[in-house]
């Protein structure tokens, strides 16, 4: 009934939106941000055994202009804040993040002055995965729940809205807010 | 390897050629479970320690670390506030000792090592980041692990840990966290 | 040419940065800028009671965790006079695991030093025999990576059943993929070229700046903590430490591969010869009472409160304790003023002290061989930067 039964053989129908988030979420390409131990266990989701390649993820890109995904894996130190906002801010659109495991997410087990208390002060997070390091699997976990999100977005209106880029003479990362702590350790209030 | 035989005669053998070469700058020996430390002067250390490394029945050769300690607030802060331990390896001897200093002030700074240990660069750079004392005649004392934006020197008693409270649904006011006040 | 390199670079090893200055290809000179991973461990342990900075030795040098528990373990033993306490199936199965960690260390070191040299299929063969150590950590401590298995005293628990056919069959299992390795790498033309006579020191010099571990033994000087300063009855294990001879990438590579046989087989010695008795020293008031006694036990349940909460004082005075470590000799320098918290816990780096020789090792050399040496170095920045 219908338009259907006039369309020929070899022909089907969607919508641009999920063709689009189809072959988006097939080939994320992720940047490999290692930065501690959880890079480690990125590596090892990269390695023999849990085998990335099966998303469509085989390959690590070394140059944030080639990447789409950032998985922030480790400790992110005040010093790290800038370079990771710089590189966030050269990956082209559409971008995720993944927050991987709890220094990442939240600082973990360590709360002092040299220690950013989340990336999510610093760049927007799509996925965060818990764990001291995640196991792979978690990982992978992670990676599937972003294709999820993936398939939701729309070309028209992004999840994410990107601010304007900013200009490469402003360190971003201050942008965004680093927080001023004074030397006797108490919180600004 | 009898080690105990060896210790002992290399702790005499130590005290004894400093207390010649250098009378009057060893201030006193500290063994501590079984190690052996010697306090010097400050401004004596340099030549002290090309002297044992120079010196062929000793030859220490090997600068494993160079560390510092803060006293401050402590009953003993008045012996110095800083304490600086240098530990020297002997790899022909296969004997390890410390040597400590200890200063009351971050000026007062015993001399670089640089000239006799590569490695002693780092380190006392390392020192110098964490812990503010200024080593002299050291080429390039400038920060090291520490972000450049970082005022102060993190080991010092005196620099809080800068502890940042997480939050949680029953501080969420005080706690307060959003993209506009990142901090509060 | 001034050339910045890193932070974020695949061969960097982590988040090290190098500005380079470039005549042509060959390095002028070398600067490296650390702290890009700056994590202040050595002060948030100034904040924590003895057991409780415990977990964070393993996040410091992340290939080798179980080396760096055994080093804090060793030095706060040591503070507390209690290192007669130990009973030898805890110091065995330590010497155990830090084999383990060794091979692990090394494995993961060969995996991506290869592939920083093009050589792609050894990162994927060392990281497939390193899942099979990652098991065993997983089987003592239900964590893949970060055991933290010791504990001051002794271990966490005892190993499980099962334990000991896993160690043998991988004893049995890697010597085979040890000598693959070496069949693909020792005489591969492209390999060759790449680290033989790159990156040399000579051993006055390795001495001078303070190398330790292969990267020291590379140059001929044999320098092992396990032998030199025996810890854990590393006196009672029968193993060779190798040296190399011309102090080049290549021979830093031969030292490793050496080591990992050498490990096996202290592993084979101990998985034989592990003693029975208890796991964890009877030290009350300092290690918490086995988990039976504390339910049944009035003193048990109250020692095992006291030390949660408040933890256990330690005599004024600080000891030096060094491990040996993958990557060289790791120190822990540890100063008590009397109280449940240290005064000063500091790390010896060897990753911070090899990585300092660095700008001496590649001056004058091409800018490809900066990739070859940063690998021969074996550096973790985890522990560089700490």
């Amino acid at each position: 009934m219908g338009l259907e039964e006039k369309i020929p053989d070899g022909i089907a129908l969607t919508t641009l939106d999920a063709m689009v988030n189809w072959a988006r979420k097939r080939s994320v390409w992720p940047l490999g941000f290692g930065l501690a131990c959880c890079a480690i266990e990125m590596m090892s989701t990269i390695a023999s055994r849990f085998d990335m390649a099966r998303f469509g993820m085989e390959v690590m890109r070394s140059s944030p202009r080639q990447a789409d995904l950032m998985i922030v894996a480790g400790r992110v130190s005040n010093k790290m804040v800038p370079v990771l906002r710089r590189l966030y801010d050269q990956m082209p659109n559409p971008k995720w993040v993944i927050s991987m495991g709890a220094c990442a997410s939240c600082g973990g087990i360590f709360n002092n002055y040299a220690i950013k208390q989340g990336v999510d002060r610093v760049v927007p997070v799509d996925i965060y995965v818990p764990g001291c390091p995640p196991r792979p699997e978690q990982l992978i976990d992670g990676i599937l729940m972003l294709y999820k999100k993936i398939e939701k977005e729309s070309v028209k209106r992004p999840l994410i809205t990107q601010p304007n880029a900013q200009t490469q003479d402003e360190r971003p990362g201050e942008v965004s807010g680093q927080p001023h702590r004074n030397p006797s350790g108490e919180l600004n209030k | 390897m009898n080690l105990s035989i060896d210790a002992s005669f290399m702790e005499q053998s130590i005290t004894d050629f400093l207390n010649n070469k250098f009378p009057g700058k060893v201030l006193g020996d500290y063994t501590y479970r079984g190690q052996f430390s010697l306090y010097v002067t400050a401004d004596a250390l340099y030549e002290i320690a090309l002297a044992l490394k120079e010196e062929a029945a000793l030859s220490f050769d090997f600068l494993v670390d160079i560390c510092s300690v803060d006293h401050l607030g402590k009953a003993w802060e008045s012996e110095g506030r800083y304490e600086i331990v240098y530990t020297l390896l002997s790899l022909e001897h296969t004997y390890r000792f410390m040597l400590r200093v200890k200063i009351a002030d971050h000026t007062v700074a015993p001399q670089s090592l640089c000239d006799i240990w590569h490695s002693a660069n780092w380190l006392e750079r390392e020192v110098w980041d964490m812990m503010g004392i200024e080593f002299k005649k050291h080429p390039n004392l400038t920060k090291i692990v520490t972000d450049d934006d970082l005022e102060g020197h993190p080991l010092r008693k005196d620099f809080g840990l800068v502890y940042e409270e997480p939050q949680f649904s029953h501080n969420h006011d005080e706690v307060l966290i959003t993209p506009d006040n990142p901090n509060h | 040419m001034t050339l910045n390199m890193g932070p974020q670079h695949p061969s960097t090893h982590g988040v090290l940065r190098l500005v380079l200055e470039l005549d042509g290809e060959t390095v002028v000179s070398c600067k490296p800028i650390l702290g890009y991973l700056h994590t202040g461990i050595e002060k948030e342990m100034e904040t924590k009671l003895y057991y409780k900075s415990l977990p964070m030795t393993d996040r410091m040098d992340y290939m080798s965790p179980m080396s760096n528990n055994l080093g804090f373990c060793l030095a706060v033993e040591k503070l507390l006079g209690i290192e007669e306490e130990i009973p030898a199936r805890a110091k065995w199965v330590r010497v155990l695991m830090a084999e383990m960690t060794r091979i692990n260390s090394h494995l993961v070191w060969l995996g991506t030093h290869a592939l920083d040299l093009g050589a792609m299929s050894m990162f994927f063969y060392t990281f497939r025999d390193r899942e099979l150590i990652l098991d065993m950590y997983e089987m003592l401590s239900g964590q893949r990576m970060m055991a933290t298995y010791f504990r001051i005293g002794g271990l966490m628990l005892d190993v499980p059943k099962g334990f000991d056919k896993a160690v043998r069959k991988f004893i049995k299992y890697q010597p085979g993929r040890i000598d693959e390795f070496e069949d693909l790498l020792n005489n591969n033309r492209i390999w060759q070229m790449r680290t033989m006579g790159v990156a040399k020191i000579s051993a006055e010099d390795a001495i001078n700046c303070g190398l330790t571990g292969p990267s020291l033994r590379g140059s001929g000087v044999k320098y092992d903590v396990r032998k030199a300063f025996p810890y854990s009855d590393y006196d009672k294990f029968d193993f060779q430490v190798p040296i190399g001879k011309s102090g080049d990438v290549y021979s830093r590579y031969l030292v490793r591969m050496f080591e990992m046989r050498e490990s096996l087989k202290i592993a084979e010695q101990a998985i034989d010869g592990l003693p029975e008795g208890s796991h964890i020293a009877h030290v009350p008031g300092v290690v918490l009472p086995p988990r039976e006694d504390m339910l049944g036990k009035m003193e048990s349940l109250i020692y095992h409160f006291k030390i949660i909460t408040d933890g256990f004082k330690v005599p004024r005075g600080s000891v030096y304790v060094p491990v040996e470590s993958g990557k060289g000799e790791m120190g822990f320098f540890i100063d008590s003023d009397g109280t449940n918290i240290p005064n000063r816990v500091r790390v010896r780096p060897p990753s911070f002290v090899n990585l300092s020789a660095l700008a001496k090792l590649v001056k004058g050399r091409l800018l490809a061989d900066v990739v070859a040496a940063i690998g021969s170095i074996d550096i973790v920045l985890g522990e560089v930067d700490r």
